[in-house]
């Protein structure tokens, strides 16, 4: 046993890679919550989105066809959520919950022919000069295209939330929404995109887990990651640069837990397969507890139904 | 005669015709017909429920009528959304402030705009609109932590923004201090002076008669007709308001020497809250038949002080005696059971639990197990019995005993709150802002009932920003100021003038 033979570029080369699917999956609920919707989904939307971009990466040889198709796959399934609680004015709670079981077991009855099949492969783009830095080269520039697209996401959500005016209606509607009504915005239409935007990124943050970070398809192999997604939410402050960090420590657990396995480090498995949840719970505790912003950054019509009344 | 009308709609700016709407069978309008003219400030007068909202809404697009026309500057006028009426020159400042609490001024005003504008030049504009109609406000500030005037000068800032040639405020002044609604005055003036004409919703008829150049009224759906304020008295309009004299209740007569009911020492007690405020140096007594009224503008104390005398909040440091015995360890219920009665300023969930019926919001504060059988069973008959004598006697509006509380307007629920307190009999009652947003005829009603129980022997707190009330029913008036009380002073030896300086934060006679 020996800790030096952990790699430490590889280790964080490969953290990003297992945080990149909750980095996509949160990234979208985050939108959905600023907007005042609760769509407890995530793991459903995940997991459906993870077995059709399985399938149509399979059937046409191409990771990113099925990386639109797991985007395209998340975003259907929302709309069925977005129907339920946007129209028919259902709980969120329950019909996020609902949304989750229905996904996990339509997806175990797709993917159930495809059990064991090797996935297409995905080319990692390396970027010119950067790459070729010494350690740094390694971790940050050699990754695929999604990893990148993650990154411009971050970047993307937090310039629409906090600098552009759509971005400050939809959080406006998250707020209040009869008030926002109220000034003649389109609250069920604002959060129909919103849901369905969120649909999109946790199917993708799916695909790329059987796509490229498995890269096969088991059934329920998400195995809560949508559940982390959504504390990761919480946990950032409804705020994408945290986000991203939360994410990373996530992901940097996981990883950490693997290679500590690897190297047979003298603690019982069961712990170490705990440590990335128990870390996450430790998180939220330590937050809201510190009052450092807790609930502060929560949309003030989160998981509200909102019915129209002049 | 084809001169004369284009003379007479040269002066119109808004005409509505036969405007009616209604609600599942509630006629909320039936054939109202009014005319605004340019550069004119109009009243809109009513009770609660008359049809001066729904009217309002259907002016700004967010409701469409059943039938009848309006015409706008000369054109057809037939708005879809808020949208539209905004565009075509129709502004709104909401009695229940439109405005997001966690977003900063800035961004609010951002909100209400429809296009995008550029944001340096955005800033420019409102600081020059802000100086020329003296709408001070911090554009940093977020709204939660601004005061009633100033999240009302966001609201105006931001309807101005679009130019309106027709402003309507909607009982701005409910919610603001006497400083606060002269200021708004004069602002409304220059805008009138200027060419806006301001449609202006109130059921305070003082105001009225001093700003407002026509005001129709409008009783039940229906348009009485179109007044002069300046050449009508305040009692004849709020009777036609009403259609039915009003009575002007009497304070009680406290002419005896009387038991003291409650007595309240405190040195310095500390908010539990971020944005509370410090109590200091709170000395008082009230007696039987007494009304003492806390006056002072809210946000300097009350709701603390509500908070310790209800026993909501329990402070060892504070001395607080009801009937010579000490109560500062008691509960709230506890203290109910020995004869207190509270009606909180917040109606749901503080006087009322909003997903509970009427009549178990009766049981849970039935202190005298009224509503319980020997065995502890509930008494439903009588339960029943009770809340719907409290709904007739404070002409509540509602479905029945049955009703969910939050099923109630506010101002209904205010009346069932405070009949409902008062219906205990209790020895001291305590009420915080019993008439805020309740229509002239109702609230007359609530403080008919308060100095009625005062004259039947019991003690009165009574926590009000209505300056006029205050000075109608109470016996002696306080003002907290910045969590300091005043001296508690005879009603009848205040002059008007010393007022302003009590509510400064002075004592009586320490006057400049």
């Amino acid at each position: 046993m020996d800790l030096l033979e952990i790699n430490f570029a590889v280790l964080v080369a490969s953290l990003i890679v297992a945080s990149t699917p909750l980095v996509l999956a949160a990234l979208g609920e985050l939108v959905v919550e600023k907007s005042g919707v609760l769509n407890l989904g995530v793991e459903g939307m995940m997991i459906i989105g993870a077995v059709s971009g399985f399938i149509v990466g399979v059937e046409t040889g191409s990771a990113y066809i099925g990386m639109i198709a797991a985007a395209i796959a998340g975003a259907l399934l929302s709309l069925l959520f977005a129907f339920i609680v946007l129209i028919m004015q259902a709980n969120q709670v329950a019909s996020g919950l609902a949304l989750t079981i229905f996904g996990l077991g339509l997806a175990a009855l797709m993917g159930h022919p495809y059990t064991g099949i090797k996935s297409p492969q995905i080319q990692t783009i390396s970027i010119p000069f950067l790459s070729d830095l010494p350690i740094i080269g390694q971790m940050f520039f050699q990754h695929d295209l999604i990893v990148y697209l993650s990154l411009i996401a971050v970047f993307g959500v937090w310039y629409f939330l906090s600098r552009m005016r759509l971005g400050l209606v939809l959080r406006a509607v998250g707020e209040d929404h009869d008030v926002a009504h109220s000034l003649g915005y389109r609250v069920i239409s604002i959060r129909f995109l919103a849901i369905t935007f969120g649909g999109a990124m946790a199917g993708v943050g799916g695909g790329y887990l059987s796509l490229v970070r498995v890269p096969q398809w088991t059934e329920g192999m998400t195995a809560g990651a949508g559940w982390i997604a959504l504390a990761l939410v919480v946990f950032s402050g409804w705020r994408p640069g945290r986000l991203l960090i939360g994410a990373y420590i996530f992901g940097g657990i996981t990883i950490l837990q693997l290679n500590l396995q690897a190297i047979g480090v003298n603690i019982n498995i069961a712990i170490l397969s705990m440590a990335p949840y128990l870390a996450t719970i430790l998180a939220l505790v330590l937050i809201s507890s510190s009052g450092l912003h807790g609930t502060r950054g929560a949309p003030g019509c989160l998981g509200k139904s909102f019915v129209k009344t002049v | 005669m084809m001169n004369d009308l284009s003379s007479q709609s040269e002066n119109i700016l808004l005409q509505c015709s036969a405007i009616n709407k209604e609600f599942s069978g509630v006629k909320a309008n039936s054939n109202v017909s009014i005319t605004v003219g340019k550069s004119q400030i109009h009243a809109l007068l009513g009770e609660n429920g008359a049809g001066k909202s729904t009217l309002v809404k259907i002016i700004y697009g967010l409701l469409q009528p059943d039938s009848g026309t309006m015409r706008f500057s000369d054109a057809e006028y037939a708005p879809k959304s808020p949208k539209d009426a905004r565009e075509l020159g129709v502004g709104m400042v909401f009695q229940h402030f439109s405005l997001f609490e966690p977003l900063s001024a800035f961004d609010n005003i951002l909100l209400g705009l429809d296009k995008n504008i550029d944001v340096k030049s955005l800033r420019e504009e409102v600081k020059t609109l802000s100086e020329s109609y003296g709408l001070e406000v911090n554009l940093s500030s977020y709204i939660g932590d601004l005061s009633a005037g100033e999240r009302q000068r966001v609201e105006i800032i931001r309807a101005l923004l679009q130019k309106p040639k027709l402003l309507i405020m909607d009982e701005p002044t409910s919610v603001l201090t006497p400083f606060e609604c002269e200021k708004l005055f004069k602002t409304l003036k220059k805008l009138a002076s200027e060419g806006t004409s301001i449609l202006y919703i109130s059921h305070k008829l003082k105001e009225i008669s001093f700003l407002c150049d026509t005001a129709s009224v409008l009783r039940k759906g229906e348009l009485i007709g179109e007044y002069d304020p300046k050449k009508m008295t305040a009692k004849a309009l709020g009777e036609l308001m009403v259609g039915q004299t009003l009575s002007q209740p009497k304070r009680p007569s406290a002419t005896k020497k009387k038991n003291r009911v409650l007595s309240v020492s405190m040195a310095e007690v500390k908010p539990d809250t971020q944005f509370g405020v410090t109590l200091k140096n709170i000395n008082f007594d009230v007696h039987q038949s007494e009304i003492l009224g806390l006056g002072g503008v809210a946000g300097n104390g009350q709701e603390e002080l509500m908070q310790l005398i209800t026993g909501e909040r329990i402070d060892r440091s504070i001395d607080i005696k009801y009937l010579d015995s000490n109560i500062q360890l008691l509960n709230p219920h506890k203290r109910r059971e020995l004869g207190m009665a509270f009606a909180p300023e917040e109606r749901l969930g503080h006087s009322a639990v909003g997903s509970l019926s009427l009549s178990e919001n009766s049981l849970i504060t039935d202190p005298k197990k009224r509503f319980q059988t020997n065995l502890g069973f509930i008494d439903f008959d009588e339960l029943r019995n009770y809340t719907e004598s409290v709904i007739e006697k404070f002409n509540v509006k509602t479905t029945g005993a049955q009703a969910v509380a939050s099923s109630l307007s506010g101002g209904n629920l205010q009346k069932f709150v405070v009949g409902r307190e008062v219906g205990q009999r209790p020895s001291l009652l305590v009420v915080n802002q019993p008439t805020w947003g309740v229509d002239a005829l109702s609230a007359a009603n609530i403080r008919e009932a308060i100095v009625e129980i005062a004259n039947s022997g019991a003690a009165v707190i009574l926590i009000s920003q209505d300056l006029d009330e205050l000075l109608e029913i109470s016996n002696k008036v306080a003002f907290l100021t910045n969590g300091l009380l005043s001296i508690p002073t005879e009603t009848k030896n205040i002059k008007s003038s010393e007022i302003g300086a009590l509510m400064g934060g002075l004592r009586a006679g320490e006057t400049i």
